[in-house]
């Protein structure tokens, strides 16, 4: 121990000055902070989490299951409109989880139902040898549409990253600060947005999926066919935005969808109510404008997320490519709509799974209580170890102490770790653990105290206490290891504290007290342990 | 002055530590005993015993205040009552003036969660005036079992890894005492949390690994002076020797251990609400892991015996950190 290489003092004062330099932005004010930034200087503070910060943390999962159904219903569609279109007479078209069936009534028409039904299924966007539909000939004329779980994989796969995609640029649309949007699992999504975000309009926003329609009014059912639930199999019966108005039976097929909006803003109606102004594509245009000039005098619906929000008559064709979404919006609800449309619709729906708010309030409650807790368990470590191993050998665990609180604040600043609640204690917790290195050390130099001279004494009780000292820190590092595979949210900021931790009480318990021992040893000449 | 102002224990101590842990031994089966069954009873849901949190059980927490103004719990209780689909609904005053309330209730099922507690809050506005709600917290079912099933694979591993830590430094009884001891250390804390319904949640979990960190740091402690001593008095009866090294580890154990618990003590009264439940285990933990390592540990290997013939005394030795000797 007493005889050790310069390399390690340059070590203890290069790690001392890193831990100062990049704690210290920690204790400045924003301004002084802006400052040092411009200077290429750390400015960088605590990252803390949203318990402490305040923040709201959503966790999303991708409705895969209605994405399914959704499929299947599409593809019901398609065979009734292709069989229509070249005249095959069909039966008992159904639908069940995995198969749309069909049977063929005409013999003489079955093989040429399959050659046209053998068009429909489409090959994996990222592996074109394998289909999404497998179409299997069944007894007694039957054909079934099997969906393949290839299919359903590349599927959902898809539906989950367009929904992050989509996610992302609604919650940029709010101006959120500094949000965090990650896939977890499967079909996960985590959405955290720090600040004094309002969660309400972040769930309304995120939450909704936003599939636009235009669909004709079905006006050949009358009121009464309706009240007893007959419906012809292309048509469906929908409820209306408001809840005091009727529902209404409307065609299955889709004019024009939210796929061909181009731009979307908030306007105004006849009666300077809020509206929304939208204007298609070049394709969007022309089916709109073509279904328009076939169809005047009757009238059509615009479906939102399965809701009716209007149903006008069209009185013209309408062929500009704009119209106007009128609907008893209030300003606000108009403008997030509008930034949702313009953030294209959701694949599937989002379910909210999860939800943590912490006001900041809150946060800053607990910031300053685990700040002074800190401060209290500081001076509880100091005052102890003073009093039970005196002004030098206590001052040298005290000295370590403020070392590695400073280079465990750097660290952390550093790399931006996230400091949570918990994070707090386990960092208490390892002010407390640290010192006991300089515990192992001190209560080893005093028992080889008792059989060898003062100078072997100090060098075996360090050696050897640091052997202990290592093999218990590595089980420490084991289980914030453990903590951060398994843990979720708050465990892993805690985890990354005990990590860090470990780190650097070991370096400052073994190379800070080391380098302070040998000095004191040197400048004062002892002859015997003050402990 | 003369220094050390406080001295804990003298210089050498001479407890006969292994002369009882016939008694310790009783005493923790009893403890382990005692704490299954507080855990496990009632036999009930995926919790039994234990106070599960919104983390585990699934479910609603809010936290309301009116600005400064009491709030009625009786009437709130009520609204919350007659509320549609809500269940196992919880109202819970600040204890004082009541200017703050926290709710609980069953995460509404079925759809959206979340949609539905949004719901319920706009509900509370209307009847409450100035209703702020500064924590919300909905955990769905189906995320709630995930990180059950999570936290109990965390503590498995946790303890398992430590087992085959000491066990490829030490030799395998130390790895089996050291395992034994941190069962009991956890299911011991378990018992605390069962015994005195503290809320158990994600950091609860934290709150036990970081105790087995802490317990491991204690054997590991202890197994290193005793493997140490092994090797120095070949001739010692084994229980001599194992009385020995906990005798010179003695006053590092208490004093680590009275430095840690003091650190936490302020955590726990000054830490706030969210944080008592975690640094009371902590501190808990500390103590019986202190405990675990003299009585539980040590004796296991006492009862095993180690293998200390010249040839195969050399210990399991990964030599990186001291070097050939």
């Amino acid at each position: 121990m007493m005889e050790f290489s310069r390399w390690k003092i340059w070590m203890v004062i290069a790690a001392t000055i890193f831990g100062i330099l990049y704690s210290l932005p920690n204790f400045l004010p924003q301004d002084v902070r802006t400052t040092l930034a411009r200077y290429y200087l750390p400015s960088q503070t605590l990252n803390l989490g949203l318990d402490l910060q305040g923040g709201s943390y959503l966790l999303l999962e991708v409705d895969t299951d209605a994405l399914a159904r959704e499929k299947t219903a599409n593809l019901t569609e398609d065979v009734r409109s292709t069989l229509r279109q070249k005249s095959i007479n069909f039966s008992g078209l159904a639908a069940t989880s995995e198969a749309v069936n069909v049977r063929i009534t005409d013999t003489a028409q079955f093989e040429a139902a399959l050659t046209e039904l053998q068009k429909l299924p489409q090959p994996l966007p990222k592996n074109p040898a394998v289909r999404d539909i497998n179409v299997v000939r069944g007894d007694n004329q039957t054909i079934s549409l099997r969906f393949t779980p290839d299919g359903r994989r590349a599927d959902s796969a898809s539906a989950v990253d367009t929904s992050i995609e989509i996610v992302r640029r609604r919650v940029d649309s709010l101006g959120t600060k500094e949000p965090t949007i990650l896939r977890q699992g499967a079909n996960r999504i985590v959405v955290q947005a720090p600040g004094e975000s309002d969660p309400e309009q972040l769930k309304r926003v995120i939450g909704q999926t936003a599939k636009l329609t235009f669909q004709m009014v079905d006006e050949t059912i009358s009121p009464s066919e309706v009240q007893a639930g007959r419906v012809p199999p292309g048509s469906e019966l929908l409820p209306s935005e408001n809840p005091g108005e009727p529902y209404l039976v409307v065609k299955k097929r889709v004019l024009v969808s939210g796929d061909n909006l181009t731009n979307a803003s908030v306007g105004t109606d006849q009666y300077t109510r809020p509206a929304i102004d939208f204007r298609f594509d070049g394709q969007g245009a022309r089916k709109f404008g073509d279904a328009t000039a076939q169809n005047i005098g009757k009238r059509f619906a615009i479906i939102l997320d399965g809701k009716i929000v209007s149903a006008p008559t069209i009185q013209s064709a309408i062929t500009g490519g704009s119209g106007q979404i009128t609907g008893t919006f209030s300003t606000q609800e108009a403008s997030e709509l509008v930034n949702v449309l313009k953030g294209g619709a959701l694949p599937a729906p989002l379910k909210v799974e999860e939800q943590k708010t912490v006001g900041a309030e809150l946060g800053a409650d607990a910031v300053a209580k685990g700040q002074f807790s800190t401060m209290i368990a500081f001076i509880f470590v100091v005052v102890f170890m003073i009093l039970a191993y005196g002004f030098i050998f206590g001052g040298i665990a005290v000295a370590a102490l403020v070392a590695n609180l400073v280079m465990l604040i750097a660290a952390m600043s550093v790399t931006q770790a996230t400091l949570t609640l918990p994070g707090i204690a386990g960092l208490i917790l390892t002010l407390a653990v640290a010192v006991d290195a300089n515990v192992l050390i001190y209560e080893r130099m005093r028992e080889e105290i008792k059989a060898r001279s003062l100078i072997g004494a100090l060098d075996a009780g360090f050696s050897r206490a640091v052997e202990t000292i290592l093999d218990a820190n590595i089980t420490t590092l084991g289980a914030a290891l453990i903590m951060f595979a398994f843990g979720a949210g708050p465990v892993r900021g805690f985890a990354w504290t005990l990590t860090i931790g470990v780190f650097t009480s070991v370096f400052t318990a073994v190379f800070i007290t080391q380098v302070l021992l040998v000095w004191w040893y040197r400048s004062a000449k002892p002859k015997t342990l003050p402990i | 002055m003369a220094w050390p102002l406080i001295k804990l224990l003298p210089a050498k101590t001479n407890f006969r530590f292994v002369a009882f842990s016939k008694f310790a031994a009783i005493l923790s089966v009893v403890l382990v005993i005692g704490s299954i069954a507080s855990v496990l009873i009632p036999f009930e849901g995926p919790c039994g015993g234990l106070n599960c949190g919104v983390d585990f059980k699934g479910g609603t927490v809010l936290d309301m205040n009116r600005g400064g103004q009491p709030i009625d719990l009786g009437a709130l209780r009520d609204t919350l009552n007659d509320a549609e689909g809500l269940h196992d609904v919880q109202v819970q005053g600040d204890g004082g003036k009541n200017v703050e309330a926290m709710i609980r209730f069953e995460t509404p099922e079925g759809g959206n969660p979340a949609q539905k507690v949004d719901e319920i809050k706009t509900h509370l506005s209307g009847k409450f005036e100035g209703a702020q709600f500064t924590r919300t917290e909905v955990v769905g079912p189906k995320v709630s079992g995930e990180l059950l099933t999570g936290g109990v694979m965390a503590l498995f591993f946790a303890i398992l890894l430590m087992m085959v830590y000491i066990w490829f430094r030490f030799e395998w009884q130390f790895g089996v005492g050291a395992a034994l001891g941190l069962l009991h250390d956890v299911i011991l804390t378990f018992g605390l949390f069962a015994l005195f319904n503290l809320e158990f949640t994600l950091t609860a979990v934290a709150a036990i690994l970081t105790i087995i960190g802490y317990s491991m740091n204690d054997t590991v402690v202890v197994c290193d002076r005793l493997r140490e001593n092994l090797r120095k008095y070949k001739k010692m009866p084994l229980a001599d020797v194992i009385d020995l090294s906990l005798n010179e580890t003695l006053s590092r154990t208490i004093m680590t251990g009275i430095t840690a618990v003091g650190a936490l003590v302020g955590l726990a009264v000054l830490g706030g609400e969210a944080l008592f439940g975690f640094s009371i285990a902590l501190i808990f933990g500390i103590i019986v892991g202190t405990y675990s390592s003299i009585y539980v540990a040590a004796p296991v290997i006492l009862i095993w015996g180690v293998n200390r013939s010249d040839a195969d005394a050399e210990i399991v030795d990964m030599g990186g950190f001291k070097g050939k000797r």
